[in-house]
């Protein structure tokens, strides 16, 4: 059976000045699917899911999600239509508690609070926690924090935006067990610098570089091309 | 009298409006433009120039010219000095974080202004004119002193361009502007820069209301048309930029002369503020200058 | 007892207290503290918008001024009864933040801050300029007969301060509920991370919006009965010191906490009144106290008081 499409992008491209964050990259993310997007730094990995998500305006081409048009939709429609992201640089409220901050993401969707609050922060091993000021935890917390926030969106597809940065070994194997239990339901779009993590996880692998797609394949495809070698190793 | 003297008038008048409140704006922006500071305390800068220039008068023996003079010297350095004080015990303190620094500076605008209340009175007092000329036009005769303070006025801005574009203490404060850091990094003292334009920027407004205090009279609730115009000027043309800042203090000046001659002076100012609040909304970097807030 | 039930019983208490006060207090303090607690009213509108939901706005005179205005050119005017009048009031209020946030929300910070300050000021420049309704600086002496609300004379001591303590208690509970609802969560969210809250799903200008309307209501009614109790309708009470004084209120009471702004106007009225005493420059204690607060103490009395000991207290 073919895999069906969740989101697919055509020609988007974003431009800041000179610089060409994003040129032109043709995407497609299947239903269910763990899909990494590795490169360089600079390569225009955060800039393009920051298009995906709303936060950046698209400068031209096009996404649709679930078969609507979602090019020109504000962030928080695309949020309620089932699209998740959870920031690079931790934001959770720090001034709040840990418990409001994955309500305000279960109450957004209607959802039972006080139930749905702590399953959630059960899930992700924050429950004991839940009266703490988010800004207390530790930084290894906090971004635990940040993806249950997501999670508790219930999202269609979840953008991580490098979730394990900053983790500990042993948190890094409980963030990959997370992601294993959530996919088929949810399709999960990684940015990610670990590649042991990277190909322990993914199905596919998008590879970004200077703000266009290099490549595009399974964990093995992508290992064994030279293309991608040569980027990666400076050639 | 006709039509043409009476515009010829309406924009004289505006012409000196104009040269004043480029003096007070200049200020203004400044201050915003190397400090991110919007002082809401400006106009009170503005009225204890004036209010000082009347005690300097009072003080000073001989001539009107000779008390007026030592106004012009004196009171820009007193109200720079409180500016450097306020700067230096105060927001410094708060970091210049935008927020809390707007607070702090309307509790600097009442302190001034009831300080003022205090030591000077509720009463209007008027300054004497360093001089008394007539010139005689076709039409009419006009002071000669208010020509005398656009030339001034002309002069001081001369000046002020001059020392930011063309001297070392210009390139200091451009370089803090840049990059509060790297220019600490430099070895740049930013505090005394910071507290340095602070007391420009009161400077400036003081010196605007000597200039227009033998032509308006000392009043401590002066300091709100002052303040309100310049913020108008400033956003109109810019924050931070000096050419739009004088380019707009001209087109307010000229304009308000005009329409305060021809209309309610409540509308004109009715008109204009709205106008600033929509410039700020649609947009923010101002008619001639670049985003800044 | 529960955290929800300590709070409401704490709050309760407050107004319990208040209430009695209408029986004990004298007849000097009595006037005051039905100002106060109309003052309070407005603050605690100040502080929807402010203290929980992060905006800092320097133009809500516009909004008292629409209340006050509102009320009283309708009893004057069109000869309207105060109940009516109030309930204009209150919507002219609403309405004036609602208009004003359209434009204003597009800003932010301190651009919010001097488009709010902008619009206020041109608003006391239209109650200046249009004399004929408003009687400008003069303003408009409301008639003992026309502040009759519900068979109570509004201008007596005892109805006056009922009357006040009815409209600040109704502002103190919708508050409380309104900051400890789902709703509340959110516009304390969008003061902590607003880019945060739009990736959850919240539309910031929409809910900012509707913090606004909210804070413009209760100013719109903190007007409106200000006209009508005290029988007074002038421009100074719309003018930008009437925009500061909530600000310095919620600042000194502590922004973001529900009775902060109570303890606040109480605060500042009795300095002012005493200090009004001395001296004819009695408003030097509204500046050194907004820069002896922004300096010391930037989250005020009951700001410190959480976050030293009551930790729940909302």
């Amino acid at each position: 059976m073919a895999a069906v499409t969740l989101l697919e992008a055509r020609g988007l491209t974003r431009h800041f000045g000179g610089l060409k964050a994003v040129d032109g990259v043709d995407f497609t993310l299947a239903e269910g699917e763990i899909h990494a997007l590795i490169g360089p730094n600079g390569a225009g990995k955060t800039t393009f899911v920051s298009l995906l998500c709303g936060r950046i305006p698209v400068q031209s081409g096009s996404i649709r999600f679930d078969g609507a048009d979602i090019t020109r939709m504000p962030a928080h429609r695309r949020v309620r239509r089932g699209i998740a992201y959870t920031f690079q640089i931790t934001q959770v409220f720090a001034n709040l508690t840990v418990f409001d901050n994955v309500a305000l993401a279960v109450q957004r969707r209607g959802g039972h609070l006080a139930e749905e609050t702590q399953a959630a922060l059960s899930r992700v091993g924050l429950a004991e926690r839940a009266g703490q000021i988010a800004g207390t935890l530790s930084y290894g917390h906090q971004r635990v924090l940040e993806i249950a926030m997501g999670l508790a969106l219930q999202p269609r597809l979840l953008i991580l935006d490098e979730p394990t940065q900053g983790l500990a070994n042993a948190e890094i194997e409980t963030f990959k067990d997370l992601v294993r239990q959530i996919v088929p339901e949810t399709t999960v779009l990684l940015i990610e610098h670990n590649m042991d993590v990277v190909m322990d996880l993914a199905q596919r692998i998008t590879v970004l570089n200077f703000g266009e797609v290099l490549a595009t394949g399974t964990p093995e495809a992508i290992r064994a091309n030279p293309a991608v070698q040569a980027a990666y190793l400076g050639g | 009298m006709s039509f043409g003297p009476f515009l010829l008038l309406a924009l004289m008048e505006g012409m000196v409006t104009s040269a004043v409140l480029a003096l007070a704006a200049v200020g203004l922006s400044l201050v915003f433009g190397i400090m991110r500071v919007v002082n809401v305390a400006h106009g009170e800068f503005f009225m204890l120039g004036a209010v000082s220039a009347w005690f300097v008068s009072q003080w000073v023996p001989g001539p009107p010219v000779v008390g007026f003079a030592a106004a012009l010297i004196l009171c820009p350095l007193f109200v720079g000095a409180i500016a450097a004080l306020a700067d230096m015990t105060v927001l410094k303190r708060l970091n210049y974080e935008p927020e809390a620094t707007i607070v702090a500076t309307i509790g600097l605008l009442y302190i001034l202004q009831q300080a003022a209340l205090s030591l000077y009175g509720p009463d209007a007092r008027p300054v004497p004119a360093p001089f008394n000329l007539r010139v005689q036009l076709p039409w009419f005769g006009y002071s000669g002193y208010k020509i005398a303070v656009v030339a001034a006025s002309a002069v001081v801005l001369l000046g002020v361009w001059r020392l930011l574009a063309k001297s070392r203490v210009g390139l200091v404060m451009r370089a803090t502007q840049y990059d509060r850091e790297t220019a600490r990094a430099f070895g740049i003292n930013v505090d005394r820069v910071y507290a340095g334009v602070f007391a420009l920027g009161g400077g400036l407004a003081a010196l605007a209301a000597v200039l227009i205090v033998p032509i308006q009279q000392a009043h401590y609730l002066m300091g709100t048309d002052p303040l309100l115009l310049s913020f108008i000027v400033v956003i109109i043309g810019g924050l931070g930029s000096l050419r739009g800042t004088v380019i707009a203090a001209l087109l307010i000046g000229l304009s308000d002369g005009v329409i305060s001659t021809f209309f309610a002076p409540t509308l004109a100012k009715i008109v204009a503020t709205l106008a600033v609040a929509l410039v700020l909304v649609f947009r923010p970097q101002g008619l001639f200058g670049r985003r800044a807030l | 007892m529960s955290a929800g039930a300590r709070i409401w019983a704490l709050h309760l208490a407050a107004l319990a207290l208040l209430a009695a006060g209408g029986v004990l207090l004298p007849a000097y303090h009595l006037t005051n503290f039905a100002k106060v607690m109309v003052l309070a009213t407005y603050a605690m509108g100040y502080n929807i918008a402010f203290g929980y939901t992060g905006l800092l706005s320097l133009g809500h005179a516009l909004f008292f001024g629409a209340g006050l205005y509102g009320a009283g050119m309708l009893v004057q005017h069109a000869g309207a009864a105060a109940g009516p009048a109030a309930i204009a009031g209150l919507l002219a209020g609403g309405a004036m933040a609602g208009v004003v946030g359209l434009l204003a929300l597009r800003t932010q910070g301190v651009a919010f801050m001097i488009v709010t300050l902008m619009f206020a000021q041109a608003g006391y420049l239209t109650i200046l300029y249009n004399t004929a309704w408003t009687r400008g600086d003069e303003g408009i002496v409301i008639a003992r007969e026309a502040r009759v609300l519900l068979g109570f004379d509004l201008s007596a001591d005892l109805p006056r301060y009922f009357a006040a303590f009815a409209l600040f208690a109704a502002g103190l509970v919708l508050k409380l509920w309104l900051v400890r609802s789902p709703s509340g969560r959110v516009m304390i969210a969008l003061r902590e991370n607003e880019e945060r809250s739009r990736m959850l799903g919240y539309d910031p200008y929409a809910r900012k919006l509707a913090a606004l309307v909210i804070s413009g209501l209760y100013a719109g009614a903190a007007g409106a009965a200000y006209g009508l109790l005290f029988g007074y309708v002038g421009a100074s009470l719309a003018s930008t010191q009437y925009s500061i004084l909530p600000l310095l209120w919620v600042l000194l009471g502590g922004a973001g906490t529900v009775l902060g702004p109570f303890v606040g106007a109480l605060l500042m009225f009795y300095l002012i009144d005493y200090s009004s005493a001395v001296t004819t420059a009695s408003l030097l204690v509204v500046g050194v106290a907004l820069v002896l607060l922004v300096l010391f103490a930037p989250k005020g009395i009951l700001g410190t008081l959480r976050e030293r000991w009551l930790k729940w207290l909302p």
